[in-house]
């Protein structure tokens, strides 16, 4: 199927919306667009942030799923208490992959699951004795976690339970920082409200700790990186490049980060943002504050890499813009080279993305290094100021899709008949037995990093061997073989 | 014969309690077998019955085994005054945790345990003040109570409450079997007090079931921790409180309450005098204002 026009995309939307009862058209015809480079606002054209209708299939997460599984959970130095009962923490647990060193158990404790274990009784007297009980315990047992967050979910706003009162308390009586964070799931239309919520309780009760102390020396080429959850090690690949150039990390959130680098965040000289729609509330409240400018970057691809990186270097003086074309100069042979094998390979895939709040766009660069072209981008839980940033990034009569539903997904790939789907675990089954060659984009389908020169190397190989998989061409039983298209089957 | 299960709603410091374990002495005293199910987190609903303070409620005594599923019937349920089972579903303490699923988790624990033996007649819920979440209605949930009594007064925020009650008994009413079986004027001597709960109760669609005056025999028995029956079986309040039971088992007249609109209820008041006729001149005036007006 050639590129389609405007109008064809608004047809196909269309087509995909009669199935839906009246009230539910119109709702969801708000969630998809026909993209518009030429439109300043995506309030234009595509509606988001907004509840998901009953009955249709949504893969959004929860307030504690924005808190504690993305903002929160990374932390490595920090225990992560999902304070009610087991469940969420427990089926949530160690599912990111978030990559940390460190001696779990002794000094870190990423993959651990730490619960308060409501039962009946504690809904009946409410838990915060429980809860002091458990942080002395945390205390005692794991001496070396440098503060405790406490997770809340559903339950305890509904009891009302005084997590902050037992917070200030034991924080004071241990000398460790215990934050309380109301990331209760039912709160908000989907994980967003989380990562906001999350963002707040660091603003207050940590990006303040240090300040009014200067012990801690400072440089002119200072940076924090926030918003890098290290997903398969994505914030390594990140960093290196950040410290060829000159500059001097002194923080990474939150993917193998610690309780220290984000309390030391408010000396850096700039914030750098990698995934805007989690993290932007906290640098913007280290703008107010402390007068940090921050910059959204992306380090998916060369041509965004060395875009970010020139970016990044125009906010500091010469040397480092110096150091940054050098650092593009060192690494344009071997990008160069992979280009070079795999885009011959690519040149002309067309990719739908469905993934969360970020790589819906900041992936597109890399795809198109590659010869590819990205048809079809949605997030799940978006607002509005990244539909803004997407529409620049994505073709003209290309589809956009806010909090897809199984159904349309699905509708549009069978019309779209994309070469490749990026998206996540509960989409990657449907469309693999469909005979769509799939990658998983929150997770890096357990492979990574994909961020930085690094990782565009492993990126185009896996997109490589998915898309140019031979299993693609076995999807038919042999019995169901008719003579027709096995000599289809042949000729591709 | 079925049990007939019968909860008791009304205004906070109503009487409710008091008025319970008073009628419930009278149908025992008629030979009627009882339980009272206590579903306040004060745990107060049995202790005319039992001559006891608070006794081992169901909440209480499971946080302290471990879990619900920890204890057994004969821990919580105590037999008192002419053997009328009690057993207070308890919770925590005002301003923590959630004392609704706390009423929840004791009935369901009931049913579970077999508490509701075929030999009972009646079974009481007696229900906190305030129906704020939905662990109070459960009493009039489906398979639970059938028959409501409010209590009230002649006072304004009685019969305020008292139509509140009744919006919430028409939502289950139209789910359920659950009905409105009659108000129980508890007297608080007001003017005209009888005709204006039996107009409240004409204007709802029930009756006014009993008028229970005032008397202090109440107080002086509640001080020994017994029913006014048990302690003074020939005061004339013990016979106001045979008469109640009487009624109740005779009562044939269970509707679905039509609640009457905020308007009809002033209305109501301001006919017996309860309330003046609205003054927009004096809207939201200060004491200062008028005094200079």
């Amino acid at each position: 199927m050639t590129t389609m026009t405007h109008d064809e995309t608004q047809a196909l939307i269309q087509e995909v919306l009669e199935a839906y009862p009246e009230k539910a058209k119109k709702d969801r015809a708000k969630h998809l667009a026909v993209n518009d480079q030429s439109l300043e606002q995506s309030k234009k054209c595509i509606i988001s942030n907004r509840k998901s209708l009953p009955g249709v299939m949504t893969v959004r997460g929860c307030a504690y799923a924005g808190s504690k599984g993305v903002v929160w959970g990374p932390i490595k130095d920090m225990i992560h208490l999902s304070h009610g009962p087991v469940g969420c923490g427990q089926y949530s647990r160690a599912g990111r992959r978030n990559y940390y060193v460190g001696h779990t158990g002794v000094n870190t404790f990423g993959t651990m699951n730490f619960t308060s274990d409501f039962q009946e009784k504690d809904i009946v007297f409410g838990g915060d004795k429980k809860l002091a009980k458990l942080i002395d315990e945390m205390n005692q047992l794991f001496p070396l976690a440098k503060g405790i967050s406490v997770q809340s979910e559903c339950p305890i706003g509904l009891i009302g339970d005084d997590i902050e009162a037992v917070s200030k308390k034991k924080g004071k009586e241990l000398d460790k920082p215990i934050v309380p964070v109301r990331c209760e799931g039912f709160r908000g239309v989907s994980q967003s409200l989380g990562h906001h919520i999350a963002n707040d309780a660091i603003r207050d009760w940590v990006i303040g700790n240090r300040d009014g102390d200067e012990t801690f020396a400072t440089t002119p080429y200072d940076v924090a990186v926030i918003g890098d959850y290290n997903i398969g090690g994505d914030a390594w690949a990140s960093r290196i490049l950040l410290e060829e150039m000159g500059l001097r990390v002194v923080a990474q959130w939150s993917g193998d980060g610690t309780l220290a680098e984000m309390e030391l965040t408010p000396k850096v000289r700039l914030n750098l943002i990698h995934c805007y729609r989690s993290m932007n509330y906290i640098s913007r409240h280290m703008e107010e504050k402390y007068g940090i400018p921050w910059m959204e970057y992306n380090f998916f691809g060369p041509t965004k890499i060395a875009e970010s990186l020139r970016k990044i270097a125009a906010f500091f003086d010469e040397t480092i813009q110096a150091n940054a074309e050098k650092v593009i100069a060192k690494y344009e042979a071997e990008y160069q080279a992979i280009i070079a094998k795999y885009r011959p390979r690519l040149e002309g895939k067309r990719v739908m993305l469905y993934v969360g709040g970020l790589r819906p766009r900041h992936v597109i660069g890399a795809y198109e290094d590659l010869g590819m072209e990205v048809v079809g981008t949605g997030y799940e839980f978006a607002h509005n100021d990244d539909y803004d940033r997407t529409i620049k990034e994505m073709g003209n009569a290309t589809l956009l899709y806010d909090d897809v539903t199984g159904y349309e997904f699905e509708e549009f790939v069978k019309k779209i008949k994309p070469d490749l789907i990026g998206s996540g675990i509960k989409e990657k089954y449907i469309f693999q037995k469909m005979g769509v060659p799939f990658r998983q984009m929150h997770s890096w389908d357990y492979s990574g990093p994909y961020h930085g020169y690094d990782g565009f190397a492993i990126f185009a190989r896996d997109m490589d061997m998915t898309i140019n998989n031979p299993c693609w061409k076995s999807m038919q039983a042999p019995w169901l073989k008719t003579a027709d298209a096995e000599s289809q089957t042949l000729a591709a | 014969m079925a049990i007939r299960q019968c909860a008791i709603y009304g205004k906070g410091g109503i009487g409710k309690s008091t008025t319970t374990q008073n009628l419930v002495a009278g149908l025992a005293e008629l030979g009627m077998k009882v339980m009272i199910v206590g579903c306040d987190p004060k745990a107060d609903s049995t202790r005319l019955i039992l001559h006891a303070k608070a006794q081992n409620s169901i909440m209480e005594m499971a946080a302290n085994a471990g879990s619900v599923e920890d204890l057994e019937l004969e821990d919580v349920l105590k037999v008192g005054y002419r053997d009328i089972k009690c057993v207070e579903s308890g919770g925590p303490e005002p301003g923590v945790g959630c004392a609704g699923r706390g009423v929840i988790t004791a009935i369901n624990f009931l049913e579970e345990e077999g508490a509701y033996t075929d030999d009972l007649d009646f079974v009481f819920y007696d229900v906190l003040g305030d129906v704020v979440c939905g662990g109070f209605a459960m009493p009039i949930r489906e398979n639970k109570a059938q028959e409501i009594y409010i209590v009230c007064s002649g006072e304004m925020m009685a019969m305020y409450a008292a139509n509140n009650i009744a919006k919430g008994i028409v939502k289950y009413a139209s789910s359920g079997s659950v009905r409105l079986a009659g108000l129980i004027c508890n007297s608080r001597n007001t003017a005209r007090e009888d005709e204006l709960i039996m107009e409240l109760a004409r204007q709802l669609g029930t009756q006014m079931i009993h008028f229970v005056p005032r008397d202090n025999v109440v107080q002086r028995a509640e001080i020994r921790r017994m029913t006014v029956i048990e302690y003074d079986p020939t005061a004339k309040q013990a016979q106001e409180y045979r008469d109640l039971a009487k009624k109740i088992i005779e009562n044939k007249m269970f509707v679905i309450p039509k609640p009457i609109t905020m308007e009809a209820l002033e209305d109501l008041l301001m006919e017996f005098g309860l309330m003046d006729g609205e003054d927009e001149s004096i809207i939201g005036k200060t004491a200062a204002e008028e005094a200079v007006a």
